[in-house]
């Protein structure tokens, strides 16, 4: 039986926890967060022991796990010190704000010999894992071109005040929304040698962005766009796609379906067809133990203690190295952004005009 | 129960299949008149249950069969609750006591509760939990309701995290305020039955996944088929059709072979599928 904490109890913290503590392998020994009402509610109904002191829990609680989902501001240090107590870290995305950070905790959680694993929860979807399998098969031939996309109503006027409005904090559509469709463009065509065309905009936000949009470039002459928007409100949830061009067809993925185009059938593939090639999530989806709110969420969590219960702490899939791969291109993004575009003599970059400042900005400041 | 209740996922874009799919049906449908005609259509053809979210949307079909109550003195609604996206928008936004405090018909409750040392009482829970369904139920006033259901995401959190007293909480509420029976959609029905059982909630109504391919039914197939065997409780079977991956006929006959089944709750856009689901039951599943 692993013995597993959950750090932080928000939206994403409180679903690991009612998924984790279903696990027929997993003990949820105790749960730490600072508000004093949720732990509480969850003491005196569940009876797990409750801390608002993580350095407490870490020194009173025997665990052999852990799950952070603090904002991303926090990860760094408690990550740390959880593998400094020699705890198998599961950590929410994004993972490190500052690229160093997350650099020196991955090293650490190589040299103990630890599982760490970060909630990119796409790459358990199975028709994104279709996609894996596809381009490994080599079903596209060569790829030319990735258009990755996320749409969802998160930010629908300008106000709110959680830490996910601010970008300090890790929030807004990058970190949020566009970490995604950028983990899955790393998964599928590897680290980019440059970005550009970086655009990081406010629709609603004061201190943060609403719309992302990006080109990352690839040794090779392989390109990847990203367009994503927060801020849509015609999609009814967040809705992630993936469109792969290759020399032999074209892949197009969303959670629900991978449809597949292919020119000539490859003797890798011999199940397929010339032509179109669908499949959908109810063939794709493995089961899992305990469903909440989508399989690839109770799937992730498996994975995870699946790995300790193997010892298998290096190349896990969503392995602190890999997301730092992530951390890394959303940090080439801003610098970008904030560059900004070439513009022809005498033309002046566009100016956001300023919102007017909403209650809590001129309450707390900036 | 009926045999048959129509559900509402074909109305609000929601399709495990297609987004594609799922954007024309949202497009399709809406105009209020357009889900209206479909109901109409069902209730023609003698599907008269008609189980559906508290999406705001739903008050507007709740207001038409409240103007006409002699064309719709057979129909019920079953509600669900809550239309799970509104809270999780809110929770973004607001962070988690903002968006409670939103949804709250009266923030003194909460506020007074919240000033007592950050701590709630168990009152204040059960508290809450009532207003929250009264809120809900608003636009239901005046329906036949028999039938109330918390939906699945809300039933599995307190199931995973082990909150089963809310369950029961639920139950006492919903009967006693409305004089319903208290149903629960998961998709863990066998654990779910057992934490209804600690509860002491008999012969509870319990909606899940129940479809030839194992689609969605988690515990596996074996144990949905041993506790739809062995233990005394009202089940419903949703996605039976499992997205349309199961064609209809082979769909139907195999769930009306499965014992101890109530109900089968399921969505159409047309009345020609809506008849040609009807007759595949009352073929199938003679009285």
């Amino acid at each position: 039986m692993i013995r597993l904490a959950v750090v932080g109890l928000g939206k994403m913290g409180l679903s690991h926890h009612a998924m984790i503590n279903a696990h027929p392998g997993v003990k949820v020994a105790a749960v730490c967060d600072t508000t004093g009402y949720v732990l509480d509610v969850l003491n005196k109904y569940t009876g797990v022991q409750t801390f608002t002191d993580f350095e407490a829990m870490l020194r009173d609680v025997a665990l052999d796990a852990i799950i952070i989902a603090t904002p991303s501001s926090m990860h760094a240090q408690m990550v740390k010190a959880a593998l400094e107590k020699g705890l198998h870290v599961f950590c929410e995305k994004p993972f490190c704000l500052d690229t160093a950070e997350g650099e020196e905790v991955t090293r650490i959680a190589n040299e103990k010999g630890l599982v760490s694993q970060v909630g990119y929860h796409y790459r358990f979807v199975g028709a994104f894992q279709e996609v894996k399998r596809l381009l490994d098969a080599g079903a596209i031939g060569t790829i030319t071109h990735v258009l990755a996309e996320a749409y969802g109503p998160v930010v629908l006027k300008p106000k709110g005040g959680t830490w996910r409005t601010q970008r300090a904090h890790g929030g807004g559509c990058l970190y949020d929304y566009a970490a995604h469709p950028l983990n899955l463009v790393n998964w599928y065509l590897g680290m980019p040698i440059g970005v550009g065309g970086s655009v990081l905009n406010s629709i609603f936000s004061q201190e943060t962005d609403d719309e992302v949009f990006g080109t990352l470039y690839y040794e090779g002459g392989q390109s990847a766009q990203i367009s994503v928007n927060w801020s849509d409100e015609s999609y009814r949830k967040m809705s992630t796609k993936i469109t792969i061009w290759g020399t032999n067809g074209r892949i197009y993925a969303d959670r629900q379906e991978c449809q597949v185009f292919l020119r000539e059938v490859p003797e890798s593939l011999p199940d397929f067809q010339k032509g179109w090639n669908v499949r959908y999530t109810t063939d794709l989806t493995e089961p899992v133990w305990f469903y909440l709110r989508g399989e690839e969420y109770s799937a992730q969590l498996d994975y995870f203690v699946r790995c300790i219960e193997a010892g298998n702490g290096s190349d896990n899939v969503n392995s602190f190295a890999s997301a730092s791969e992530t951390d890394k291109v959303i940090s080439m993004m801003i610098a970008d952004a904030e560059q900004g575009a070439s513009f022809a003599s005498g033309a002046a970059q566009p100016v956001v005009a300023k919102q007017k400042k909403g209650l809590m900005t001129s309450l707390f400041g900036r | 129960m009926d045999r048959l209740l129509f559900g509402d996922n074909q109305f609000f874009g929601v399709n495990h299949m297609s987004e594609e799919k799922a954007r024309a049906q949202s497009m399709r449908f809406q105009d209020i008149q357009a889900v209206i005609d479909v109901l109409d259509n069902a209730y023609d053809e003698g599907v008269k249950t008609f189980m559906c979210t508290t999406h705001d949307r739903i008050a507007l079909v709740c207001d038409h069969m409240r103007a006409d109550p002699e064309r719709y003195k057979d129909f019920h609604f079953y509600p669900c609750m809550p239309y799970a996206h509104k809270y999780a928008n809110a929770v973004t936004e607001d962070g988690m006591i903002g968006a409670l405090k939103r949804f709250m018909p009266d923030e003194g409750l909460i506020n007074a509760a919240l000033r007592g040392g950050m701590s709630l009482a168990k009152k204040d829970i059960e508290g809450i939990t009532t207003l929250l369904v009264d809120a809900e139920m608003k636009m239901f006033a005046g329906l036949s309701t028999p039938v109330i259901f918390l939906q699945n995401v809300v039933v599995d959190l307190l199931l995973g995290l082990g909150f089963k007293e809310a369950f029961r909480i639920f139950a006492d509420h919903v009967k006693k305020r409305y004089n319903a029976e208290p149903g629960f959609i998961t998709m863990n029905m066998p654990m779910l039955l057992d934490a209804l059982e600690e509860q002491g909630i008999e012969n509870p109504i319990v909606c899940s996944n129940i479809n030839k391919i194992g689609f969605r039914m988690c515990g596996g197939f074996e144990a949905y088929e041993q506790t739809l065997k062995t233990k005394k409780f009202r089940a419903i079977a949703m996605s039976v059709y499992a997205s349309g991956a199961i064609p209809p006929k082979e769909a139907i006959e195999w769930v009306c072979q499965q014992p101890n089944i109530e109900s089968i709750v399921f969505g159409a856009s047309s009345r020609g599928n809506i008849r040609n689901t009807k007759e595949l039951v009352d073929r199938y599943w003679p009285k």
